[in-house]
């Protein structure tokens, strides 16, 4: 078991709350990314997760396409976002990261390649958003191989006779979709999003995190009574504003912080 | 699941790379469309729709004067252009409109780039009495003008897309982020033989009545089958409908796509010849994209050909050498456009006129007495303002 995973484990072992922050990689620009990496653990993150911009992310609402579009205009790529990584790593930053991305990119520098690359970085796990159980054969193996945890995901349409095929790919944790459609618009349905939940939890015993549309404190503490914690991704990139450097890692800082005391 | 032993692979290519929310979705319509293909009632209605209001079959039209002026085989034009909504795009939008009334869904969505296939979806949502929204990229908004009148005439919601790039592909990421967030209640028009499974497999049924009728066709006016059969590919749905009949016949199939203002200067929409193997909209096929896997954006003057991609079957077929694929650039096929014009009173679609552009070349390297098909795939009234345009700059789209 790698980082990520025990790491969690041992958050909900302890009878705590799972808090993971999203940041797309190189937004808004490459050292305000490592400077909110750096904030994100010190107001108590229990990992992260870095977004790798791709041109046509159509899993993901406004907010996540733009900032995606304005790290590659800025120069963003999987070199310099893994680079920023193995920048903060040495710089102390020491809570478990997965990347989250789409699988062209993965699949242009090669399964093996990647996964390497990734490990090097300093990465614990990685989530292909539009690579299902049905065609991970080709990247997932890979990944585990190299030492990283592969995260999948269940949605609310996600039927019974799915739920194994997801579980039995899934390390690290499980992400529960929380509302049928993209990051960051719809609000999630406590009482549906607890069944979903319930539903999950016969098929496995990883910790179980729910993602899209979490944005505020008390939204995020109704959602992990139901589960073991939240991604909070859009809210968290929004509170920026335009701001890049400092006064961007001050409010993501404070945002998160905002978050983690409603978990606690 | 599989549909008659198709598993939506072919080859390296295919697949189904869509978030998990799509999973369950894609094996709904999966069943639902391995269940129609095997309905006598279904298909009657389908063919009596494409009969009585889409005016098919459409003819096979001898281009004679064409013929005499390229000096090569006897050139035969299969009228696609003639269909009611003036494209192929119409065979698909009937097919998967009435499955999508069949599954009890009253709501239709669709993507757009030149607005063909917007108007044919449209149209088939007015005449079954769905509720019709179509996504089209604001540059495309502006560009096709006149489509997005027919189609708001027409009922359908027009839904700007200002993400990314502003085309074809950005419609079709709105449109599937859409579809994600109405999965219940919403079905999905794709408009070519792309997407994930079962899609190619799915609109090449609905188009592979173009390959039909020019099989009957020639059969019963040469008395045996075409030597060659030609079309032009965007997204590969004429190109696949006018080929899947032939496959396992001795027909030379040839596909032309466009290379914009030419393969060497990257500007251009030709995803076989000039992209590498990657992974977009749900499936792996061929992809226009830049050392680090980003997408790029195509280049076309015709706005129909303007996708960084093209369908799974047509890439296994160019893989395995079973179709020959060419290009033609913008000027090729405005060349193609006027010459069709000028020879035999035909406006044809900028789409077509590309694979009319390498029909004439093709037609020089066989012998005379052999029958060429080029898919004539669409009319040309969409693209006057384009074409009167680039002329008067002289060049560039
Ligand atoms: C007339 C016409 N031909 C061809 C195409 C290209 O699409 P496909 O390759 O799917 O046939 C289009 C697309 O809009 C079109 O309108």
């Amino acid at each position: 078991m790698n980082r990520l995973e025990k790491r969690l484990r041992e958050k909900r072992a302890a009878g705590g709350k799972i808090l993971l922050p999203f940041l797309t990689g190189g937004y808004p620009d490459m050292e305000t990314f490592i400077g909110l990496l750096l904030e994100l653990e010190r107001v108590g993150a229990d990992g992260v997760e870095v977004g790798l911009p791709f041109s046509d992310p159509a899993a993901d609402g406004p907010v996540i396409q733009a900032s995606s579009q304005v790290a590659i205009e800025r120069g963003a790529s999987l070199t310099s976002i893994f680079e920023a990584v193995a920048t903060a790593r040495s710089r102390g930053l020491t809570i478990p990261l997965l990347y989250m991305t789409y699988y062209n990119p993965v699949f242009h520098l090669g399964a093996e390649e990647f996964s390497k690359c990734a490990v090097k970085s300093g990465a614990d796990g990685v989530l292909v958003v539009d690579l299902p159980p049905e065609e991970a054969a080709e990247f997932a193996p890979a990944a585990r191989e190299a030492g990283l945890d592969t995260i999948f995901l269940v949605a609310p349409t996600t039927p019974e006779e799915r739920m194994d095929k997801v579980t039995r790919e899934s390390s690290g944790f499980l992400y529960c979709v929380s509302v049928t459609g993209v990051t960051g618009e719809k609000k999630p349905v406590v009482e549906m999003v607890g069944d979903l939940v319930k539903r999950i939890r016969p098929h496995t015993d990883l910790p179980v995190l729910i993602g899209f549309g979490v944005s505020t404190g008390e939204g995020a503490a109704e959602l992990a009574k139901v589960s073991d914690g939240v991604i909070v991704g859009s809210a968290l990139l929004s509170s920026l504003g335009d701001e890049r450097g400092d006064e961007a890692v001050k409010r993501g800082g404070d945002f998160i912080a905002g978050i983690r005391k409603a978990l606690d | 699941m599989t549909i008659r032993g198709e598993t939506g692979r072919f080859g390296p290519f295919g697949g189904q790379y869509v978030a998990e929310v799509l999973m369950p979705v894609l094996s709904e319509l999966e069943e639902a469309f391995a269940a129609v293909l095997e309905d006598e009632g279904f298909w009657d209605e389908y063919h009596r729709i494409l009969r009585e209001y889409v005016g098919r079959p459409n003819p096979l039209t001898f281009a004679a004067n064409l013929t005499r002026m390229a000096g090569g085989c006897e050139i035969y034009l299969k009228r696609e252009d003639l269909n009611h909504t003036g494209a192929h795009k119409i065979n698909n939008t009937i097919g998967q409109v009435l499955l999508a009334t069949r599954m009890g869904k009253k709501r239709v969505i669709a993507e757009t780039g030149a607005g063909q296939h917007g108007v044919a979806t449209a149209t088939a949502a007015a005449l079954f009495g769905c509720q019709c929204a179509v996504f089209m990229g604001e540059e495309d908004v502006r560009r096709q003008a006149p489509n997005v009148e027919r189609m708001r005439l027409l009922g359908a919601e027009v839904v700007p897309v200002t993400s990314g790039s502003r085309t074809l592909k950005d419609a079709m990421n709105e449109a599937m982020r859409h579809w994600v967030s109405h999965v219940d209640n919403t079905f999905y028009v794709i408009g070519s033989a792309a997407g994930p499974h079962p899609y190619p497999v799915m609109v090449r049924e609905f188009q592979r009545v173009i390959g039909d009728e020019i099989k009957a066709q020639s059969l019963e006016r040469f008395g045996k089958l075409p030597d060659c059969v030609l079309a032009c590919i965007g997204g590969g749905s004429n190109a696949i409908g006018a080929f899947a009949s032939f496959l396992d016949d001795e027909v030379k199939l040839v596909a032309v796509e466009a290379s914009g203002e030419g393969l060497e200067t990257g500007r251009h929409a030709a995803a076989i010849a000039g992209g590498q193997v990657g992974v977009l909209h749900g499936q792996k096929s061929y992809l226009l994209q830049d050392c680090n896997g980003q997408v790029l954006e195509a280049h076309s003057i015709s706005a129909g050909l303007d996708y960084p991609g093209v369908g799974p079957q047509i890439a296994e077929l160019a893989r395995t050498g079973r179709i020959e694929v060419l290009t033609a650039t913008d000027e090729d096929a405005l060349a193609g456009f006027h010459l069709l014009t000028r020879t035999e009173g035909i406006i044809p679609a900028l789409e077509s006129a590309h694979a009319l552009a390498r029909a004439v070349d093709v037609a020089k390297t066989l012998p005379k007495e052999a029958k060429l098909v080029v898919n004539l795939s669409g009319r040309g009234d969409k693209d006057l303002a384009t074409v009167l345009a680039f002329e008067k700059k002289g060049g560039a789209a």
